[in-house]
This record gives structure tokens, C-alpha cells and sequence, in this order.
């Protein structure tokens, strides 16, 4: 069932040339991570925004678990959905301990001796270790560690939706690339639905289930990371997916659609030749091709159901078609 | 020093009386000037036609010479209690407004915007966000405020507002030194307290996440 659905929903700012956000209609399943990606000005934050309400869109619906959000009272709604951002914004007078129960005692319904143990929980979540960083103040924290509280916050009263706007777009890179790590693990625990708005292509690949390609304040395309690379809708999704980005495609392209078409039956001397996951990416299969020297990898799952072989030089006419597509997509165009 | 004893002590010189009228000629108009220069802050700060306007009133006031601001209400109020209390009240403003109004805007919009996402109403964002970081800076308007109102006080003497002032006019026209040091010594040490005081009150109002030393 989906989590949270955007029916026909459209934003038009007073005085602005088109709509910030133009009939857009998609549903994002429960549990699931949906980047929200596009240049700037593509209406990513302002199709968040409306889903809390910090903006009221122009027209349309936005339905979570069934019930049109906009017929609500808007605190209470925002009182269920968690909510980051890129700045962050902890409260400077409050210790990091305070800074998360705030959002709990502001929701209501939980007693001091619960919320203790909640903020500890949560801060052991965010890879924080309580001991030492409940009674420190913001200030006294890194950009990284700050923006683990507010992780943290926005978790405190266990949401079942959480929105992230660009969440770690202030972050230096090595940071960035451990916290896109750890929410992946986090995740795995507390499987929210996430909308999560940014502009960099490789976290939304990294981190997203689907991804939702904006444009002009319209959906370009809404799928999988792999849906992407291999089927762009249009030239501007090509583009921005990278479909022509060799790494991107041997990272998220699956072993199982680049396999050796000829070859179903083993060559000689490939009887004994290495096994591959048909759902691997074709990075890993590569790279186990040239450690063990391999002319190939069998593609099977479990012992005996081999659906192919793969070699170096499927994985390239693999990428090849891939890029080739979004040539013709291309010229298609012109 | 025998003969300020004296002075303070001698029951036609009725200090206890002064001090209430000095205590009250400054306390009212301290708390007027709080009341409204927080309400108009709160109330001007979110436009910036409004809050242009309201500093900018607040700066000519402060250009206004104290003496000036206290005999124009004179023709109005006729002499006494009342227009003195109302141009000190009309002098304490600037300070509390303008701080209201810088502290306000310092709150981190950040801050503002995380309140509003986790659900909080706009009074829970005033009492549990912003009073807490624009206190320590309207304190410190309110000490500004006070310290002034305390040392312009005395000057209602001039037009019979009562208080310690009328020890140091009196002083002056009848050239007794003991009357006019008896009247400064009072405010001087009164205007000090308020300082030292206010101070205090203003670090004690500072949260402690704002004296923390950054990362």
C-alpha cells in the first residue's frame, strides 16, 4: 500500500511565470526511500514543503495512509511526520538531550521517564554515545554530529514518514559519504517512508528505492535507480541519471541484463569458473573477473539454476546498450 | 559627612517621602517603557516597512535632548509628577524596542523553520524558542533603559515632579552644597546599583548553549 500519494497537486507563487509545482502524481510505497531530484528551481522543496504544510499547495491532494492531509489540522500533522533540513536549526539554548525530547513534549503523550530512555536510544541510533553528548550543547558540535541530532529529533516520536531536505548538502564529503551510510543503515532498522530532496545524483543512486526526476515543477520520470539508467523517459532524465556515466551503470546495472547471450551451455574450461548473483552489480562481477582471472563468471542463484555466464566483454556491450540509448534518445530529440 | 548625616536625617528634609517619588518616578516609567517597547518590537519585527519605521521613530527619540523631551509635556500634563514620568517613559523606550527588535531577528531562521516543522504553535515558538534567546539581549536594552531613566530622573525637580531631584535643584539655588551632594550621592550610587545589578541579571538570563565555547 502506498504510504503517501500526490494527487494532481500544483503550487503557483503569486507573481511567478508558471507553476513551482505542475500537476504532479505519484505514490511512494510504505517503507520505501523516494528521492526527490532536479535542478534548481525544479520545485523538489516546495513539493516537500506541501506535504507538512509549511506550504499550502494551490490545488490538488496529497494523501498519507488514505487521508487527504490538507482537510487536517496542519500542527497536528506536522506533529506525525519528521522533518530535517539542510540547516539544520537545533535550538542553540537547548542540550542535545533537550533538543530531542522538545519534539516529543511538543507532540505529547510521553512521560519524562520514557522520553530519558527514548533520547539514549536514539542518540546510540545516531551514533552518538549518550554518556558523552547528552548535555552538550550545539554549539559545542560539528556540522556532522549536529546534524545527527536533528536526525535523531526528527526520529524522537518514531514517524512513519520522515522528509529530508537536502540533509547533508552542507556537509563536507567524507562526512556526507558516512552519514548517507548510516542512514542506509538505520534504515534498514526502522524502515520509514522517506522523501528525501537533493540535487546530487549519486546520493539519490546511493540512497534511493525510487526516484522521482522533477522538472520545471512537472514529474519527468518516476522510478528505480535502475529504471533510470536503462529506460530514461526523456533526454533530461538520460542526462541527469548519467546514463552515459560508465561507473553509475557498472554500480547500479544487475549482472542479469548483461549476460553472454551466446553462451548458456559452458565453454570448454569453464566448468568450474566462479558464481555471480544475477541481482549482483555488474562492478562486483567485474571485479571478481579480473581478481581471480576468470574467463568468466557463472550467473546463478543458489546451486543449481545457472541462468547464464558472464564475461568482460558482455559487461562492455551491457554499458554499451545503455549509452546507445540515450544517444538515440538524443537524436530523437533533435 | 557629620553634616550629610544630619541632613538625611532631619525630618523636614522628608527622605523617606522623596525616595518613594523617586523610586516611583523611575520604576513607573521603567515598566511602561518595557511593556511597550517589547510589544511594539514583537509587533513591528516580521515586516520590514514596520520595524524601518519603529527604529527609525526610536532613533530620533534618542536625538531628542533629555531636557527638551521633559519640558514639552510640560503645556500638556501642567508641572509635576506626570510629565516627568512620561518623558522618562518616552526615554526608556528606544532601548528595550531596539534590542526586542535585534534580538528577535538574530533567532536563527533555521531554528524558527525546525520549530514550525516538528508541529510547535506560534506561542510555543515564542515561549520555548525565542523568549530564551532574546531575553539576554533585552535585558541588556532594559539595563540601558534603566541606568538612563534613574540619571535623568533627578532632572524632574526641574518642573516639581518630587524625588531627589528636588534635594539637588534646592541645593543649587540656595547654594548649600551639603542639600546638593546629598541629592547626587543618592542617585549616583542608585544608578550604579541598577548597572550592577541589571548585569548580573542579564548573564543569568543568558542560556548556557550561548556562553559554550564552539567545536
Amino acid at each position: 500500500m502506498s504510504k503517501i500519494a500526490f494527487r494532481d497537486i500544483t503550487k503557483r507563487f503569486p507573481g511567478a511565470r508558471r507553476p513551482a509545482v505542475d500537476s504532479v502524481t505519484f505514490a511512494v510505497p510504505e517503507g520505501s526511500t523516494c528521492m526527490l531530484v532536479g535542478t534548481s528551481g525544479a520545485g523538489k522543496t516546495t513539493l516537500l514543503r506541501m506535504v507538512n504544510r509549511l506550504i499550502e499547495p494551490t490545488s490538488g491532494e496529497i494523501i498519507i495512509d488514505g487521508k487527504n492531509v490538507l482537510t487536517e489540522n496542519p500542527i497536528e500533522l506536522r506533529r506525525r511526520i519528521g522533518y530535517v533540513i539542510q540547516q539544520i536549526g537545533l535550538f542553540p539554548h537547548m542540550n542535545v538531550a533537550e533538543n530531542i525530547r522538545v519534539t516529543a513534549e511538543v507532540a505529547g503523550g510521553w512521560t519524562q521517564r520514557r522520553l530519558d530512555v527514548r533520547v539514549d536510544e536514539l542518540l546510540e541510533l545516531v551514533g552518538l554515545p549518550p554518556v558523552e553528548y547528552r548535555r552538550r550543547f550545539p554549539r559545542e558540535l560539528s556540522g556532522g554530529q549536529q546534524q545527527r541530532v536533528g536526525l535523531a529529533r526528527a526520529l524522537a516520536t518514531d514517524p512513519a514518514l520522515l522528509l529530508m531536505d537536502e540533509p547533508f548538502g552542507a556537509l563536507d564529503d567524507i562526512t556526507r559519504t558516512r552519514m548517507q551510510d548510516e542512514l542506509l543503515q538505520i534504515q534498514r532498522n526502522v524502515r520509514k517512508t522517506i522523501l528525501f530532496v537533493t540535487h546530487d545524483m549519486d546520493e539519490a543512486f546511493k540512497l534511493g528505492d525510487l526516484i522521482a526526476v522533477l522538472d520545471e515543477g512537472k514529474v519527468a520520470q518516476l522510478g528505480s535507480p535502475v529504471d533510470l539508467l536503462t529506460n530514461p523517459a526523456n533526454e533530461f532524465v538520460a542526462r541527469l541519471a548519467g546514463a552515459d556515466n560508465v561507473m553509475r551503470q557498472l554500480e547500479f546495472l544487475p549482472v542479469s541484463g548483461a549476460l553472454d547471450r551466446e553462451q548458456t551451455v559452458p565453454f570448454p574450461g569453464w566448468e568450474n569458473v566462479p558464481e555471480c548473483a544475477p541481482n549482483a552489480s555488474l562492478l562486483t562481477a567485474m571485479l571478481k573477473l579480473l581478481e581471480t582471472n576468470a574467463p568468466a563468471l557463472s550467473v546463478q542463484t543458489g546451486n543449481d539454476s545457472r541462468v547464464g555466464y558472464i564475461t568482460l566483454a558482455s559487461i562492455t556491450s551491457g554499458i554499451t546498450k545503455t549509452r546507445n540509448k540515450e544517444r538515440q534518445l538524443a537524436s530523437e530529440r533533435a | 559627612m557629620d553634616a550629610l548625616l544630619e541632613f538625611y536625617l532631619d525630618p523636614r528634609n522628608n527622605l523617606v517621602e522623596q525616595t518613594i517619588t523617586f523610586f516611583q518616578l523611575c520604576l513607573i516609567p521603567i515598566a511602561l517603557a518595557i511593556v511597550i517597547g517589547v510589544v511594539v518590537g514583537v509587533l513591528v519585527y516580521r515586516s520590514a516597512a514596520l520595524s524601518f519605521v519603529a527604529v527609525n521613530a526610536s532613533n530620533l527619540i534618542r536625538a531628542v535632548p533629555v531636557l527638551a523631551a521633559l519640558f514639552i509635556f510640560v503645556p500638556i500634563f501642567k508641572i509635576g509628577f506626570l510629565p516627568a514620568a512620561v518623558a522618562l517613559t518616552l526615554l526608556g523606550i528606544p532601548p528595550v524596542l531596539l534590542n526586542t527588535y535585534v534580538g528577535l531577528r538574530g533567532v536563527d531562521s533555521a531554528a524558527i523553520e525546525a520549530a514550525r516543522g516538528m508541529g510547535m504553535t506560534g506561542w510555543q515558538i515564542m515561549t520555548r524558542v525565542q523568549a530564551p534567546l532574546v531575553l539576554p539581549v533585552l535585558a541588556a536594552g532594559v539595563r540601558t533603559a534603566a541606568v538612563q531613566v534613574v540619571a535623568t530622573a533627578p532632572l524632574g525637580g526641574l518642573i516639581g515632579a518630587g524625588g531627589y531631584g528636588d534635594y539637588i535643584i534646592d541645593g543649587v539655588n540656595s547654594l548649600n552644597t551639603t542639600e546638593i551632594l546629598a541629592g547626587s550621592i543618592l542617585v549616583a550610587a542608585l544608578a550604579m546599583l541598577v548597572e550592577i545589578g541589571m548585569s548580573w541579571l542579564e548573564r543569568r538570563l543568558t542560556p548556557a548553549g550561548l556562553k559554550a565555547q564552539a567545536a
